[in-house]
This record gives structure tokens, sequence and C-alpha cells, in this order.
């Protein structure tokens, strides 16, 4: 593997609630302490249930929401510590696609002018030049070109998602952000949609984050995968390691909770108790004790630390220690 | 757009704002007398053939008053609407996307300018400025820019949530240009709903601060000033204020009708509740 593209280090956000007033303030956690190296030209998949933190962790990285601490190196330079305008130039190469196509594009904006903006934003090129660019990108996820004077509303979910990755593409990125990028479309169209991301990642050299709640989704295009558990990574390994090998009790949890295709299969589910613990009252030690059937009376005095299982396997629980 | 034609508030309102736009758009032609013109001998006349709406205390004919002084009422209107409007949404509109301690401050500046009486603060800074076209447009318009500054700052908490607003963010758009190209077109429909009704808020607070006396200063008619005029003999000759304050009336209705149609057309919850 070559040098890390995209390197997370001890990244963490706290959010404050003001109740009511500004008196008493409470908060929490969202993204605790988290590190992590994405290759260059990987797809890194994250993992986790809904209000894990993947999100967050997702704008960070992108320093569309400030960081309370850490860091997020792009090649060599912490962009957590740039000013404005060199942020402004680094922001061509990290972008990002969001998970709801319907919220994601201006209503007033005709397709040309949404798939301008990121153009004029950063002064590229002269009006005939974006203009053939736009027609290579709309070329590039297989949008008509025809369509240009149309407004969002007249699209369908596939076709506004696909512009939201001609979009995102316009400055030749890098690396490339899919926060739940097809949560929020049909199956059929899911998975037209990743074929298209794989597509192309191969034509634009891409590297990927590529964040959802679907393990199969994340199975399917990962090289390597992140499990996320209340603003921690629980689990690191390689897609195939990680799927042969379950190490941690959530990612056990997880995994067993994928519909199977087969409806005649009598699987044994492993469902987790309860729902995800307070995040205001975080519980002791290890943030899972609560739900894990295998929890001991360690897990709920310390926190375990993330460490490696042999063959980059990393995970953060002490069932394994001893 | 035809859907909105068979709104009866829109095309009534609309129509009356229409005809007394045309009036008044039109004034030259529509009188042969002279607005400032004295005419003693023929002062307090009730309505007739000559004068068809009378005339005042200084037999200065009241129908050509009323048609010129509505160019002084809806002009001030205007004018201080759009001071309220272009202030008002653009405050709004920053304090809502940034939020934070900008927003914090401005929404108690805000707090204190809904706390005072409108008339009263328009009298204030009146007095303070000195009584002329462009300080009315100040005097009235401050007042009413908490109406513009609220819905702007709500619409702008909501659209500045929007994944198109990140995307934007994303791609390196500072906050200047996400406010000016993403905020601000969205908030603009909002504010359409109460631009009307504001208009017709600015018209009555123009009569108030004419009637009493601190208005645009004599000659220059405006219908509160005429009204203010007919005041001292409003029991034995009524025209002149009755007419002043028929206008009034009017026009105020109008523009309220014209943003009640709207404001349904625009609502489609309202609009399929009309229905049931």
């Amino acid at each position: 593997m070559a040098e890390p593209f995209i390197r997370i280090e001890n990244l963490t956000k706290r959010f404050s609630i003001s109740a009511g007033k500004r008196i008493r303030k409470t908060g929490f956690t969202a993204v605790n302490n988290v590190s992590l190296n994405i290759e260059r030209g990987e797809v890194f998949g994250l993992v986790g249930e809904s209000g894990c933190g993947k999100s967050t962790l997702s704008l960070l990285v992108l320093r569309l929401l400030e960081a309370n601490g850490g860091a997020v190196y792009h090649g060599d330079t912490n962009i957590l510590e740039l000013p404005r305008r060199k942020m402004r130039r680094i922001r061509r190469d990290m972008q990002i696609v969001f998970q709801d196509p319907y919220d994601s594009l201006d209503p007033r904006f005709t397709l040309e002018r949404i798939m301008n903006e990121p153009l004029q934003i950063h002064r590229w090129g002269t009006g005939a030049e974006r203009e053939a660019r736009i027609d290579e990108l709309f070329a590039a996820v297989s949008l008509d070109k025809q369509q240009l004077k149309r407004y969002p509303h007249q699209l369908s979910g596939g076709q506004r998602q696909r512009l939201c990755i001609a979009r995102s593409l316009a400055l030749s990125p890098g690396f490339l952000v899919c926060d739940e990028a097809v949560s929020a479309l049909d199956v059929s169209i899911q998975a037209q949609i990743l074929n298209l991301l794989l597509d192309l990642k191969d034509e634009f050299g891409l590297t990927y984050l590529f964040i959802s709640h679907n393990l199969a989704v994340v199975k399917f295009v990962s090289d390597r995968i992140g499990v996320m558990y209340f603003g921690k990574i629980v689990e690191l390994a390689d897609t195939d390691e990680l799927f042969d090998n379950v190490l941690h009790p959530y990612t056990a949890a997880l995994l067993s909770a994928v519909p199977d295709p087969d409806p005649f299969s009598e699987k044994k589910r492993d469902i987790l108790p309860s729902g995800v613990p307070s995040l205001i009252d975080p519980p002791g030690g290890c943030a899972f004790h609560p739900r894990c059937k295998y929890a001991g009376e360690r897990c709920a005095r310390e926190s375990p630390e993330l460490r490696d299982a042999g063959r980059g396997h990393l995970v953060a629980c002490h069932r394994l220690e001893c | 757009m035809e859907a909105i034609l068979k709104n009866k508030f829109f095309v009534i309102g609309g129509g009356i704002v229409l005809i007394i736009s045309l009036l008044v758009l039109f004034a030259p032609l529509l009188t042969s007398y002279d607005y400032g013109a004295v005419d003693l001998p023929n002062k307090q006349l009730p309505p007739g053939a000559e004068h068809i709406m009378g005339t005042d205390l200084y037999g200065r004919d009241v129908w050509c008053r009323i048609i010129y002084g509505g160019r002084v009422s809806l002009t001030v209107a205007l004018g201080s609407t759009a001071v309220a409007l272009v202030v008002g949404t653009m405050l709004g509109a920053l304090s809502g996307y940034v939020r934070g301690t900008l927003d914090f401050v401005l929404d108690r500046v805000n707090d204190v300018l809904m706390a005072f009486p409108m008339l009263l603060f328009s009298l204030v800074i009146g007095v303070v400025l000195g009584s002329s076209m462009k300080n009315m447009f100040l005097s009235i318009g401050i007042p009413i820019i908490p109406m513009f500054y609220r819905i702007a700052r709500a619409t702008a908490m909501s659209v500045g949530g929007r994944s198109y607003v990140l995307a934007a963010r994303a791609m390196g758009g500072g906050r200047m240009r996400v406010i000016l190209r993403h905020i601000i077109p969205n908030v603009l429909p909002h504010t359409l709903v109460i631009l009307s009704s504001a208009i017709g808020g600015a018209i009555l607070a123009e009569a108030s601060l004419g009637f009493l006396g601190f208005g645009i200063p004599q000659p220059t008619p405006s219908w509160g000033l005429i009204a203010n005029d007919g005041k001292t003999y409003m029991f034995s000759h009524p025209w002149t204020t009755a007419f002043a304050g028929a206008f009034i009336a009017l026009t105020i209705l109008g523009f309220n009708l014209l943003g009640d149609g709207l404001r349904d057309w625009l609502d489609p919850k309202i609009r399929t509740a009309a229905k049931r």
C-alpha cells in the first residue's frame, strides 16, 4: 500500500447542549478520539448505526465542522490548521456526496447553474471550457445534457444523485466522501449508483471514504472497513478479513442484521437488547458493555484500547486480551 | 398562474391597488386644478360639478389634492417598505445563517425594536431627523424592519441546514456567496407574503404621521395631511377628511387583500383547507 492519503489522528468533536438558558451546559462527545488512515486509491468503508458519529466524522474530515481536537492530514498538511484561503484551495481536492439528493440541490437552480457553481467558485476556465467540462461530467455519470436547463425537481432520485456526483467531481478531486450516498435511493437504483461510483473511481483515480449504516453495501464497495460505535472505531480490518473473522461482538450483531435473500434460511439473529445508550450520560468503561452478551466486570470499569489482533485487524475489546 | 386569478382576495385587492396606482400616476390628466392654488371665495364647497369632492378650507380642490397626495403617500410607503425589506432581509439572513454571537446580538436589538410602539418610534425618528421625503423612508421604514428580519432569520436558519448549503461550503463557497446565492433567493418568496401588508401598514403610518402634523410639510399634500386639514371643520364640512380617510382605508384594504390572496395562493395547506 502507498503512503496514507488522508490521515486522521485523535479526532474529537464535542457538542454542547444549552438546555434553555445559557446557565447549565451539558454536552456529549459525538466523535471520540478517532484515528485512521485512508490510502490513496482505496475505498474505506465506515459502518455503524444511526447516531454513532459517522456523519459527524465526515463533516470533520472536510472541515465543514470544526473539531475540538486532533488532526486531519491531507498528504502532509493538517487541514484543521490551515487559514481560510489555503483551505479553499484544498477543498478542490476533497469533495462530498450527501445522503439525500433531494436536499443537496438548491431547488431554485437549474442543472446548468448547479454544475457551474464549483467551477465559478474556483474561477475554473472560460465559459466554453466550463461547458465542455460539464458535458464531459454528464457523460461520465450518464446524464443527458439536454436536461441542463431543467430544475432538480424534474429529475428522479437516481438522476439527482448522479447530478450530485457529477458536481462533486467537477474540480477533479482526489478524495470523495460518500456520506450514506445510496441510502435514500431505491434498492435497484442503489446498485446502479454503487457501480457508477466504482467505475468513476477507476476512471478518475479517486479515493473514497464510504459511509453507510448498511453493512452489505459497505462490503460491496470497500477495500477496508471501520466499524464505529458510540463515536469510536471498535473494529477495523480489510473487508475479507473482517467478514471471515469477526472479532468484536458489535460487528457480529451488525452482520447478523443484514437481511438474507433466502426466505427459507433459518439464520439465528444476534439481536441487541434495547437502544444505543444515552450520549449525554454515557456508560462507564466500554461503551458497548450494556448491550454485550460477553460483558464482564472489567468491561464496565475500563474502556478497551484499539489493538492489533494480527494481520492489521484492529479491535477494541477486552475479551480478546485475556 | 391561472389559479391565482381565481382567488377573490387577490383579484379584488389587486384591482383596488391597480386603480389607485393609475389614478395617482396619471394625476395631471385627471384634474385641471393646481393642488396648491388657494381660492378663498370658493372655500369649503360641498362636492359638485365643479369640484367633484368639494374644496377645502383654502378653496383648494380636494380631488386634485387627493390624487396628487397619493403620489406622496405611496412613494413614502413604497420607499420605507423597501428600506425595511432590504435591511431586514440582509440582517435576518446573516443572523440566521451565521448564528452565534452575531445572531444573539442582532436578535436582542430586534427585540428592543419590537418593544417600541410603532407610531411612537416613527415619531421619535421623524423628530430627530426632521421631515423630508428621505427621512420619512427611515422613520417609517425602521420600525417595520423586524417584520422582515424575523422571516428572513427563520428561513435562513432552516435553509442553512440544507445539504446544498453544506455542498456549497464544501466547494469552498464563502459566507457572502452562500447568503447571496442560496439563502436570500430562498427567503424572498416567504417575504413576498408579508410585503403587501407591510406596504398597507406603511401607508397607515404615513397617514398617521401626516395627521399628527409630523409628515411631509405643507403645501405638498399627503393623505394624512389632507385629513388633518379638514379636521377642524370635520362636523360642519366633512368632505375633506372623509374623502382622504376613504382613500387611505381603501388603499390599505387593497394591499391587505392582495397580501392575503398571495398568502393563500403560496401556502398549499391553507389552499386545501379553504376548499373543504
